[in-house]
């Protein structure tokens, strides 16, 4: 009898008192908020006390022929081969380079003194980063262009300043603060790899390459996901490294929306604007997030199927 | 015998390892590497204590010739550091403590409870984790204003309570939900109650993941550049990164100002690094493996 009353299916209702103050605060902070913004997206608006003037979906329909909008969502791209594509690549074989060969012939702690060093901008703030990048790329003072006019370059490169070089180095700064994150996520999966397997593999006289494509890649792969839903999230809501570093400029090279969103809300008093353009992000990032979130599950359903 | 055969395989193995000039060549590229990662701070230290004259004549890549504390000194007392620093640690602690906490007592309704609708409410969370601080700031602002916390460390405080805890809630059901139920039943058993139990029982087995959760939340917190921008707007509340980026463009911001105030910004960070250090990797490890 008690084992029955045991084994009852727990009251849940019970538990909402538990739940309630969570709901609550995420309505409050989140969910209200978020209904706003799409709510403002629909006025012309300068914000604070100004009057509200009803545009539908005008906001959207200005945002098709906006060209700042376009070339946001077009650095976008850039942001993501910069915080996702370069540092999961990089990182993968930097893993797997430290754990497979250098850890083994030099000792764990070879390894993880390097991981640690390359892990080291990501602890920072990034805008303590992005300050003294900003100095460092500096045209007339910063250390690269001093070097530079000290080995005799006549002209140094404004690397900031030039749109044609900002947004390369705006990418360069995002894939040094970026890249540590993906090598010591991959490091630690490659922790769980049964290290038999490694050498057995070498026994039967794999080398390091094939050992890397069939041990390594297919490991990890739950890491590669996780690495990549979160970094291609960071990378389409990027704000204080261009904030800090270029202000979007020259010329909007390096205009991303969070900033662009930022500028229409308290630069130039278009609320509404504004709103909308954080509504597009938004909704970019969920499909993206989505998409990413599927194909997970797919290669997951594949992996169970196969066994 | 087949023992002792894996064994001395293994030794030649190892033995392979350890040989061939190969390995110095790996190492010495990944330690160059690390150099390359490094060089931005070894920079800032180089530069951080050395004069305006000394940097124009000799360059970044001298030593300084003197201690030049002026810079240090200059953005010291241009920011009010020791303001900004307690802002910063006020702030993070606060959201911390009451992040982890919220966290726990949702996470508990979701993964002991099993409430109704977990499934999407986790769901829910997860997707508020990703959502673009842009998309919320308006209103926030609008809403802080309305309720007078306007420029006020609390509304801060309030809005990452909540937004780290959209991480939390989402990492500690699932760590929850295969929680041992023996556990809960010989305390419900002793006749514990619901509250009882999450105090006496939950609380002390997920006392080391709070921990590193409480890490987590205190350096994303003091990371945080967008909120704090746009909420704190005047010196008595503001961060230290906001402090720091407020300074620039600056005409009094020469190389060693620049770098000696990146240096004291990112020591708190630092410091609090290498002691966590251990709880930390730990944990990256725990949000990976979801």
């Amino acid at each position: 009898m008690a084992a029955a009353t045991r084994r009852r299916p727990p009251n849940w209702l019970g538990y909402l008192p538990y739940l309630a103050p969570g709901v609550l605060a995420f309505g409050l902070v989140i969910g209200y908020p978020l209904a706003m913004n799409v709510y403002y997206s629909l006025f012309r608006w300068k914000g604070g006390l100004a009057k509200m003037n009803w545009y539908g979906l005008g906001n959207y329909i200005d945002l098709l022929s906006d060209d700042a909008f376009w070339v946001s969502f077009r650095n976008s791209i850039a942001m993501v081969v910069a915080m996702v594509v370069v540092p999961t690549l990089v990182g993968l074989v930097l893993a797997a380079v430290l754990f497979d060969y250098l850890g083994r012939r030099f000792g764990t702690r070879v390894a993880a003194v390097l991981r640690a060093t390359y892990y080291l901008p990501q602890i920072l703030p990034v805008a303590v980063a992005g300050v003294v990048w900003n100095w460092i790329l500096n045209a007339q003072t910063g250390a690269i262009n001093v070097i530079l006019s000290g080995l005799g370059v006549a002209e140094p490169p404004d690397w900031l300043g030039n749109p044609a070089l900002a947004m390369p180095s705006v990418m360069l700064v995002l894939i040094w603060v970026q890249i540590g994150y993906p090598v010591v996520i991959f490091m630690a999966a490659l922790q769980r790899v049964d290290p038999e397997l490694y050498e057995a593999a070498e026994l039967d006289g794999a080398d390091w390459i094939h050992r890397f494509r069939a041990i390594t890649l297919p490991q990890i792969k739950p890491e590669t996901f996780v690495v990549s839903l979160t970094c291609t999230v960071a990378a389409l809501k990027v704000f204080a490294p261009v904030y800090v570093l270029t202000r979007g400029g020259p010329e909007g090279s390096t205009l991303v929306p969070s900033y662009y969103s930022f500028l229409n809300f308290f630069d130039k008093s278009k609320v509404g604007y504004g709103a909308a353009v954080s509504t597009v992000l938004t909704v970019v990032i969920i499909v993206v997030a989505v998409v990413i979130l599927s194909f997970q599950a797919r290669s997951e359903r594949r992996e169970r199927e196969g066994r | 015998m087949a023992a002792l055969k894996s064994a001395r395989l293994k030794e030649t193995v190892e033995a392979r390892y350890r040989r061939g000039a190969g390995r110095w060549v790996v190492l010495a590229l990944a330690a160059v590497f690390a150099l390359a990662m490094l060089s931005p701070f070894l920079l800032m230290i180089l530069n951080a204590f050395k004069s305006p004259q000394d940097y124009s004549q000799n360059g970044p890549l001298s030593l300084p010739t003197e201690l030049y504390t002026k810079g240090l000194v200059n953005f010291w007392n241009r920011t009010e550091f020791p303001l900004k620093l307690w802002n910063s640690i006020v702030i993070s602690a606060v959201v911390a403590v009451l992040g982890s906490l919220l966290s726990l007592v949702t996470a508990y309704a979701i993964g002991i409870g099993r409430v109704k609708g977990r499934i999407v409410l986790v769901a829910i969370f997860l997707v508020a984790n990703m959502l673009p601080q842009e998309a919320l700031i308006y209103p926030l602002f609008t809403m802080a204003n309305a309720v007078g916390l306007s420029n006020s460390r609390w509304s801060v405080i309030i809005i990452f309570t909540v937004i780290q805890s959209a991480f939390g809630i989402y990492l500690l059901s699932s760590v929850l939900s295969t929680f041992p139920p023996e556990l809960l039943e010989a305390a419900a058993l002793d006749g514990a109650g619901r509250f009882r139990i999450l105090v006496s029982v939950v609380y002390p087995i997920m006392r080391p993941t709070l921990g590193v959760l409480m890490v987590f939340f205190f350096i994303w917190t003091w990371n945080e550049f967008f909120i704090p921008l746009v909420m704190l707007t005047t010196n008595a509340t503001q961060t230290v990164p906001i402090a720091l980026s407020s300074l620039q463009g600056d005409r009094l911001m020469d190389a060693p100002t620049t770098n000696a105030g990146a240096l004291v910004s990112l020591l708190p960070a630092l410091i609090f690094f290498l002691i966590f250090q251990r709880t930390l990797t730990r944990g990256v490890t725990a949000g990976a493996v979801k």
